[in-house]
């Protein structure tokens, strides 16, 4: 599968990075090859072989149920750009 | 016509564990913003999750309760979705290989009857925070003190055919999370939440119609309103020649309507996929063992002892074992009043009225178990009348006094049971009014009966209803036919 140069321009434009006009072939060359090795991945047969959750042969550890961390908030929102009344401040989103 | 409603209920339990699921930051309800949102809940760089032991034991109690079989290797995964009071950019979530497999839950319906609702899985994931759309200068405000709390999500199959039944489903959810004391179920602040997968056709189809998605919806009473309105809206649809959309709808409490929020075409693409974070929980046998012993008493196995140990009907041991806190209070108040009908008749009748009436949960009762007894057991030893009995529980529920007997020592209110007083009092009464003795005296057995309760209301007047009212009786019989 190969890319076009408008998709990559709109690839830019929903992932909001700027990219120029120089390095937009090379983008989409290497993007490109990306893709064309997925394809020949997605060509093995994998009927037989379990989803792999995790490439370690562990499991997980557990922690017990105690509440172990201090209120840091004036801390936290020091680097907030936005915040008011302890609330963090974003652009208003409705759904 | 014959129109089938076919329903499917995702029900949000919110766990009660102290830590959240992946850090150690607290889950108390009502702390001041933000301040239970640590680095790892505010997704800062170079944080990790660790899951908590406690929400995993929760999730198999909850699985074990409804007979479900226990995934020994469990896996998280991302729910991928931008949205600000998940500050990760996902969900952390499971898909493939949830905790909870199959399992079933029986519902008892108004008439007695009672049916088996599938459920699909249930598995655990994280809560969200909280936005707050008040105007802060045209931004929006992000609480994230419930981003991170344990929820298990319950998904039933479309099993469920009435939003009566739907409520019963509910209902029962939250009686058994709340038997295993793995949530408080408290609907109106959010710990026990529910979608609802609506869909309609006609009676006899096979094939399920086109279903809609109604989102958040968050008391008993919504839940069974919601379906009835969005089955209805579906009908007149399809009647009128329309066809449903596959959608996400919004139910509005105040206009009694559901409405569009997206359809499937702007569903989102939720991009499920293995959480590189958190390794595969993997279950011990030794763990499902020793959970399964510590399995309390559920409603079920409760209502039928209620049944067989104390001689309830099932429909007054339904209600005592709707709630844990209401059975545990039924048996400590049977205890002491040494007589389960009359406990049960009280609890479920005067008590229960007055909780409703000042709208309190059992917990905030003014009146213990204890004291409720106590009144029984003045009730059985012809203390006090069934009618002076409530003035006595009146005034306990108000806070006259600390016991039934302090109550009716206080106020007099003691059964009179002394034959010479009684006996004083009938004379009385007999003297007073000599032509409905007369009338009495013309009558026959049948007409005899109806005319006695003149005698025995005189007489309950007078004695201010403290008069025993079997012995007024008997002693009215003698004199009157003297």
């Amino acid at each position: 599968m190969s890319l076009e140069q408008g998709d990559i321009a709109k690839l830019a434009r929903l992932a909001r990075i700027r990219i120029s006009e120089e390095s937009s072939e090379e983008l989409r060359q290497r993007i490109s090859d990306i893709l064309g090795m997925i394809d020949t991945m997605q060509a093995v047969n994998t009927d037989a072989v379990d989803p792999m959750a995790n490439p370690h042969d562990a499991t997980q550890r557990l922690r017990a149920d105690v509440v172990t961390e201090v209120d840091q908030r004036d801390d936290f929102q020091r680097i907030a750009p936005a915040t008011e009344d302890g609330l963090y401040l974003v652009p208003k989103v409705i759904d | 016509m014959q129109w089938e409603v076919v329903i499917g209920l995702e029900v949000h339990v919110q766990l009660t564990t102290k830590s959240k699921i992946f850090s150690g930051a607290s889950t108390a309800f009502g702390a001041t913003p933000n301040s239970q949102a640590c680095a790892v809940d505010l997704a800062l760089p170079g944080t990790l999750p660790v899951l908590n032991e406690q929400a995993v034991n929760d999730a198999i109690l909850f699985g074990l309760a409804i007979d479900a079989d226990i995934c020994r290797d469990s896996v998280f995964e991302r729910k991928n979705y931008f949205y600000p009071d998940l500050p990760k950019g996902y969900q952390t979530s499971q898909m493939d290989k949830p905790i909870v497999g199959h399992g079933v839950v029986e519902i008892r319906l108004e008439d007695g009857s009672t049916r088996n609702i599938r459920v699909h899985h249930a598995h655990l994931e994280e809560d969200a925070g909280k936005s707050l759309h008040e105007d802060f200068h045209g931004m929006s405000g992000i609480d994230l003190n419930r981003a991170g709390t344990p929820l298990i999500e319950i998904v039933s199959e479309p099993d469920l055919r009435s939003a009566e039944e739907a409520v019963a489903y509910l209902r029962k959810i939250h009686s058994i999370v709340t038997y295993l004391g793995i949530s408080d179920g408290d609907m109106s602040q959010g710990s026990m939440r529910c979608d609802a997968n609506v869909s309609v056709r006609l009676k006899g189809e096979e094939e399920y119609g086109t279903r809609a998605e109604i989102k958040n919806i968050n008391s008993f009473r919504f839940v069974e309103r919601a379906i009835k309105v969005e089955a209805q809206r579906q009908i007149d649809l399809i009647e009128d020649g329309g066809k449903v959309v596959q959608e996400t709808r919004l139910y509005d409490s105040d206009k009694n309507e559901t409405r569009s929020m997206r359809s499937k075409e702007e569903a989102n693409d939720y991009r499920y996929f293995p959480c590189p974070d958190l390794l595969p929980v993997h279950i011990e046998q030794s763990l499902i063992d020793s959970l399964q012993k510590q399995m309390p008493e559920l409603p079920d196995a409760k209502r039928q002892r209620f049944e067989t140990e104390y001689g309830l009907s099932t429909y007054d041991a339904s209600l005592l074992t709707a709630e844990r806190s209401i059975a545990d209070f039924f048996e400590a108040c049977s205890k002491v009043a040494g007589d389960a009908k009359l406990a049960a008749n009280w609890v479920n009748g005067e008590l229960s009225a007055a909780l409703n009436r000042e709208g309190k949960a059992l917990k905030d009762s003014p009146v213990s178990a204890e004291q409720l007894g106590g009144l029984i057991v003045r009730i059985r030893d012809n203390s006090i009348s069934g009618k002076i009995a409530k003035q006595v529980f009146e005034a306990l529920w108000n806070g006259d006094g600390q016991s039934a007997d302090e109550v009716i020592e206080a106020k007099g209110l003691k059964q009179v049971s002394d034959t010479g007083a009684l006996e004083a009092m009938v004379d009385e009464v007999i003297a007073a009014n000599p032509a409905q003795v007369e009338q009495y005296r013309a009558a026959d057995d049948g007409k005899r009966k109806k005319l006695i309760g003149f005698f025995v209301g005189q007489i309950m007047k007078a004695s201010k209803g403290q008069a025993n009212p079997g012995m007024v009786n008997q002693l009215l019989n003698k004199k009157l036919s003297d």
